[in-house]
């Protein structure tokens, strides 16, 4: 990772003026003045943020803020929205993430994601996690993927629950567990950075509580950003936190300084819960 | 006459009765309709139900009932001679009656006795005619008052009308079940008649289809003969050559529509491949005919192929093509169906959108799509008229699609098509072929349902 990412200009073709340095040690992901629109509609007024290797950063915000539109930026997911347009700059170690080196399939490979409801595949949980590495050609042999399947669904804390019935329909498990194998099969294209789009909002607290405790544990290897309405889980994994409001972005510091020491009076507001 | 008179009557003391229920319970709480158990309309539903429902159902027995009840008043009236007889002169007797009543001028001068019985039973038909109108006039004028003399705030109009409807309802579906059985009842009374002159183990197992009987004893040749094996197969084969067509084309144009046309494409596209839903199969017939048949003949001529000018492989791409819109509009329905968070989830993982389509999408959709091709094989081994146009009459057993073959379908046609006598084999094999055919649709119409059921919301 260089200390000093000097991005060219000509990769950033809705804003030729943006001369970026960001970055730093340790910094993962940067996004400069990023703007989205739904057709006419803005949902993003120009967020900039950087995002710190191995550690959990937490996108808060009430809804319909761009919380969520800023974590798909990051992947690219927007791309398969019709009308979705991206302006500004979204690099991964220094690479920008819409220009002409790095492709939407590749980039999705480094950057997984897991969404809100659980999507586990209709097939059995073994070719749920096998999926990925499949199409992308990790493992050659069937010992390899036999490896990969396992590590991954350990890491996912699920190996335990699911090794006698790797060959039963993942949509099978309960919520929790679903959730889980969409993070285990995350995990098994060994992604640089982990997406989570309100990952617990279709769980019980037992299950969320599962996960949350994962995620913790994930950051050890993994780059985390996590898209959250639950403020006390925010707190509870992250390390950084950002707030959203209306399309832009707040504030963003380290958790423990947003939740006691607010700088901004919306910040306040709504980690007091005056509205959100 | 009376007839309509009543229906007219019915018509306007229902809408009456609606009125009338509507202002009585509206009056009975002095205009608080929260203190009604139902709604108004309620009441005005159930004073007009009471106002139609009695009379209809009167009208719907005396209709069912009036001619024979008449029949056996005006036979009670014929002198003995005529009426103590065997029950085919019977019904004679009583279509000379039915005949010589409705002015069918038979060619013949009628017995006087039996002149006497038409002129009876006219005057009978009529008298019961003009009863009904009064009587039934009176049955709903009765039912309105009865109904709106028990209109009271507490009167549980809404459960009473919500009853009647669910009966109506139940009523209905009845009436399509019920048709159903009575068409296979048909089929198998007709179908054991058949059997009875020609043995199954023939049927289902002989190669040899020669339906012709001789008329008289001393006619010599057509002999009969009803193997249906190659009245199957050519079925068989003209049906996997349609598929052939329909299933990648179907498939892929559904594909297309569902995951790469963008939306004004797709609202385009959709309805102009459903126009060929709505050619009539006899201008597919033409085409097939007029313009793929002698294609096919050409091409096979020009690689030094053998193609008689009617051939199975013509008649097949034709009943493919018809198939298509039907397989690709419930194949995209399908695939429309599956869950765009599958989709996402593939792509979140890096995949393309090919390998999204194929490893994910069509999977998911899979159960649909068996479905659909279920539904599609029925429909191409029901189908008659191109093959009748296209494919020939010929029963070739052959598995060469260069060749002429016929279906099941086309020979009930041209066995049933024209004057008819239905004692012989010959014409009752259609009641043997149908009987066949309809259980071979039946279960593949079943095992797509089962397909359907047993994988059906998997996911979600």
């Amino acid at each position: 990772m260089s200390v000093q990412t000097q991005y060219p200009t000509a990769s950033v073709p809705p804003r030729a003026e943006t001369q970026v340095r960001a970055g730093g040690p340790g910094v993962k992901m940067v996004a400069r003045d990023v703007k989205v629109y739904y057709g006419a509609k803005q949902a993003l007024k120009g967020i900039d943020l950087d995002i710190q290797e191995n550690r959990v950063m937490a996108l808060i915000g009430p809804s319909g803020c761009g919380k969520s539109t800023f974590l798909r930026c990051l992947n690219r997911m927007n791309d398969t929205i019709e009308n979705c347009r991206v302006e500004g700059l979204i690099a991964l170690d220094g690479e920008d993430v819409y220009g002409r080196t790095i492709d939407a399939v590749q980039l999705r490979a480094r950057v997984g994601m897991v969404f809100q409801k659980p999507n586990p595949f209709p097939k059995s949980i073994y070719d749920n996690i096998a999926y990925g590495p499949r199409i992308h050609g990790i493992a050659t042999h069937r010992d390899e993927m036999d490896e990969i399947v396992q590590t991954s669904l350990e890491r996912a804390g699920l190996w335990n629950e699911v090794k006698d019935r790797l060959r039963e329909p993942g949509t099978g498990l309960s919520g929790g567990q679903q959730q889980r194998l969409c993070i285990a099969r995350a995990i098994a294209v060994s992604p640089e950075v982990i997406l989570m789009d309100e990952p617990c909002s279709a769980l019980d607290p037992i299950a969320t509580a599962h996960i949350e405790e994962l995620i913790d544990e994930l950051r050890e290897n993994y780059t985390i950003v996590i898209v959250t309405h639950n403020m006390q889980q925010a707190a509870r994994v992250s390390q950084k936190t950002a707030f959203f409001h209306l399309g832009e972005m707040v504030e963003c510091d380290d958790t423990e300084e947003i939740f006691t020491n607010p700088r901004d009076e919306r910040t306040q507001g709504y980690i007091t819960g005056r509205y959100g | 006459m009376q007839i309509m008179a009543l229906l007219l009557v019915l018509a306007l003391l229902t809408v009456i009765g609606f009125q009338l229920g509507r202002s009585r319970a509206t009056a009975s709480v002095g205009g608080r309709t929260v203190e009604l158990h139902s709604v108004p309309s309620y009441h005005g539903f159930y004073v007009a139900l009471w106002a139609g429902l009695p009379a209809l159902l009167l009208f719907a027995l005396w209709t069912a009932s009036e001619g024979w009840m008449v029949m056996q008043m005006v036979l009670a009236g014929l002198p003995g001679r005529l009426t103590h007889v065997d029950g085919q002169a019977l019904s004679l007797l009583r279509a000379d009656i039915l005949n010589l009543a409705h002015g069918v001028n038979t060619g013949r001068v009628p017995d006087p006795a039996v002149a006497a019985a038409a002129e009876q039973y006219v005057r009978l038909r009529s008298l019961g005619d003009w009863s009904l109108l009064v009587i039934g006039s009176c049955l709903a004028m009765g039912g309105l008052l009865f109904a709106r003399g028990r209109i009271t705030p507490d009167l549980r109009a809404r459960n009473r009308v919500e009853r009647t409807v669910n009966v109506a309802l139940v009523v209905c579906s009845l009436v399509a079940i019920l048709t159903t059985i009575g068409i296979v009842l048909s089929l198998l009374f007709e179908a054991m008649r058949f059997f009875a002159a020609v043995s199954p183990i023939d049927f289902l197992f002989g190669t040899h289809w020669s339906p012709q009987m001789a008329m008289r004893a001393d006619q010599v040749g057509s002999s009969g003969s009803f193997g249906a094996i190659p009245l199957f197969a050519g079925t068989l084969l003209i049906t996997a050559i349609a598929m052939a067509v329909a299933v990648p084309v179907g498939l892929m144009s559904a594909i297309f529509m569902s995951e790469y046309a963008n939306p004004t494409l797709r609202t385009w596209l959709k309805p102009i491949l459903e126009v060929l839903a709505g050619i009539p199969t006899v201008v597919y017939g033409f085409f097939a005919a007029l313009t793929m048949a002698p294609f096919v003949r050409g091409l096979g001529q020009a690689v030094g192929l053998d193609v008689s000018s009617e051939s199975a492989l013509a008649a097949g791409i034709v009943m493919g093509v018809m198939i298509i819109p039907f397989v690709s509009s419930l194949s995209d329905d399908v695939i429309n169906a599956v869950p765009q968070s599958l989709r996402d989830g593939s792509y979140g993982l890096g995949a393309t959108k090919s390998e999204t389509i194929r490893l994910v999408v069509l999977p998911a959709a899979l159960p649909g799509i068996v479905a659909a091709v279920m539904l599609a094989v029925s429909r191409a081994i029901g189908e008659t008229m191109i093959v009748t146009m296209a494919a020939g009459l010929t029963a070739n057993l052959t598995a060469n699609p260069l060749e002429a073959v016929t279906t099941v379908t086309t020979q009930i046609a041209t066995l049933l098509v024209g004057d008819q006598e239905f004692d012989s084999p010959k014409t009752l094999s259609a009641f043997g072929l149908g009987l066949v055919l309809f259980l071979v649709t039946l279960t593949l119409n079943m095992v797509a349902l089962r397909v359907v059921q047993k994988y059906r919301e998997k996911y979600d």
